[in-house]
């Protein structure tokens, strides 16, 4: 009876939540970093960015996303001020802070980012392997060592 | 190029014994072609025994290798387990030569099975000499498929070593899909994988039970060959040792010789199973509303 009811009111498909567990497992495959890596990778992202802007870490997002066999890393920063946090020997430059917590960094995919240290000045943050050629080299190589998990 | 003890595994009545079904000397390399998953049970080894037929019944001649040293299996699937008299291991130790290891098929005349050994272990093939096997086969015929096995291994790296090609077999669930995708990662650009799906119900995923085919390749993200459908039939016939692509008539017979079209360069749709609706099933849908 509760399973008739249940297909009355039309419950999605048990193949939704397939399709949302293999795309998030198949994320962290692609990075082959731990989800505590992943952590800690953000909260690095955002002390470099910190040196610059005033960020909102309560509301930062980080996501994954497939852009065809490649994986691009999205950061949604919200930027509380653009006043630099004052720092040694720095003159701080600053503009008048806005009234209302507005800007947000929205991230857009760009390809072959060097270090994302260098590239948090501007607003973009894109993490973007060439999983393929890794892997080729990977077999190439013989057995491929364990990741450092 | 050629490893020396392939060359005498050779006899030298070679072209005699394998005159009638095999390809002239002068003809082309044939396609190497490496039937994998990662994964064990997604039907690996029924896609082989059955794109081997339909490509033989196509008249090509066609080698079928099973790789799965340790856990033989394509000659059952073929009908041929009574006729095995050697193994790929006799014939990359030298032990037997390729024309007294090759068993002819039952039913197809260009079909030809390389079987696996049975008693030894997969990182006893040595990966050159079986390169070079390999390479012997595709001077005499236009197809070579390797039956891969399950897993990442050694075993599978000795089975890619002499293929050109992958077809990888996949079917609608996550730990397929996972496996399937961190192999292609392990293949990379150069075997140019294709995709099966295998084992689909059409039912299941019309109400959302079951991934469906875009779900699956909007992952996976490879040039799709066709797919197969769950079919009883397909337990019967491989209980008989009956490939179903010898029966063209049924739905997935028809399914794997439009496979087998594909692979050959054919311009024609990739198949994908029809739902077969009960009477229930409608019902069911119509109370489903939404879901259906």
């Amino acid at each position: 009876m509760i399973d008739f009811l249940k297909r009355l009111f039309g419950q999605p498909g048990s193949s939704a939540t397939a399709k949302e567990r293999l795309r998030l497992v198949l994320m962290t495959d692609h990075l082959e970093l731990a989800p505590e890596m992943i952590e800690s990778m953000k909260r690095d992202l955002v002390d470099v960015i910190s040196r610059y802007v005033e960020v909102d870490r309560d509301r930062i997002e980080v996501n994954f996303e497939q852009q065809d066999r490649a994986l691009a890393m999205l950061a949604n920063i919200p930027i509380l001020s653009v006043n630099r946090p004052p720092s040694n020997g720095t003159k701080d430059r600053a503009e008048p802070a806005p009234a209302e917590p507005a800007a947000v960094v929205v991230v857009a995919a760009a390809p072959n980012v060097a270090s994302p240290g260098a590239q948090a000045a501007t607003e973009s943050i894109v993490v973007r392997r060439r999983r393929r050629k890794r892997k080729n080299q990977a077999i190439a190589a013989g057995p491929k060592p364990a990741p450092a998990h | 190029m050629l490893d020396p003890v392939i060359l005498s595994a050779q006899p030298e009545q070679n072209t005699k014994s394998m005159g009638e079904s095999a390809p002239e000397r002068a003809k082309p390399l044939g396609r190497a072609i490496v039937v994998t998953s990662g994964k064990g049970g997604v039907g690996k080894t029924t896609t082989t025994a059955n794109l081997g037929t339909a490509l033989a019944q196509r008249g090509a001649s066609v080698a079928l290798v099973d790789a799965d040293v340790g856990l033989r299996n394509l000659d059952i699937v073929l009908g041929l387990e009574s006729r095995v008299k050697h193994h790929l291991l006799d014939v990359l130790e030298d032990r037997a030569t390729l024309d007294e290891a090759l068993v002819a098929d039952k039913h197809s005349e260009k079909l030809f099975l390389l079987a696996a050994a049975q008693s030894r272990e997969k990182d006893e093939v040595d990966t050159e000499k079986m390169k070079a096997l390999i390479l012997a086969l595709r001077e005499r015929f236009d197809y070579v498929l390797i039956d891969c096995p399950a897993g990442i291994e050694l075993g599978f790296k000795n089975a890619v070593a002499g293929a050109e090609e992958a077809i990888v077999v996949c079917t609608p669930e996550v730990s397929a899909v996972r496996d399937v995708d961190r192999v292609v990662g392990l293949l990379g650009n150069r075997f140019r994988p294709q995709l099966v799906i295998n084992r689909l119900r059409p039912l299941l995923v019309k109400k959302g039970k079951m991934l469906s085919v875009d779900d699956v390749n909007a992952i996976l993200r490879l040039p799709l060959l066709g797919v197969i459908a769950d079919e009883p039939e397909i337990i019967v016939t491989t209980n008989k040792g009956e490939p179903l692509a010898l029966r063209k008539d049924a739905p997935t017979g028809a399914a794997y010789h439009a496979i087998a079209a594909r692979v050959a360069g054919e311009d024609v749709p990739a198949p994908m199973p029809v739902t077969k609706e009960s009477f229930f099933d409608k019902l069911g849908a119509l109370f489903g509303g939404k879901k259906a």
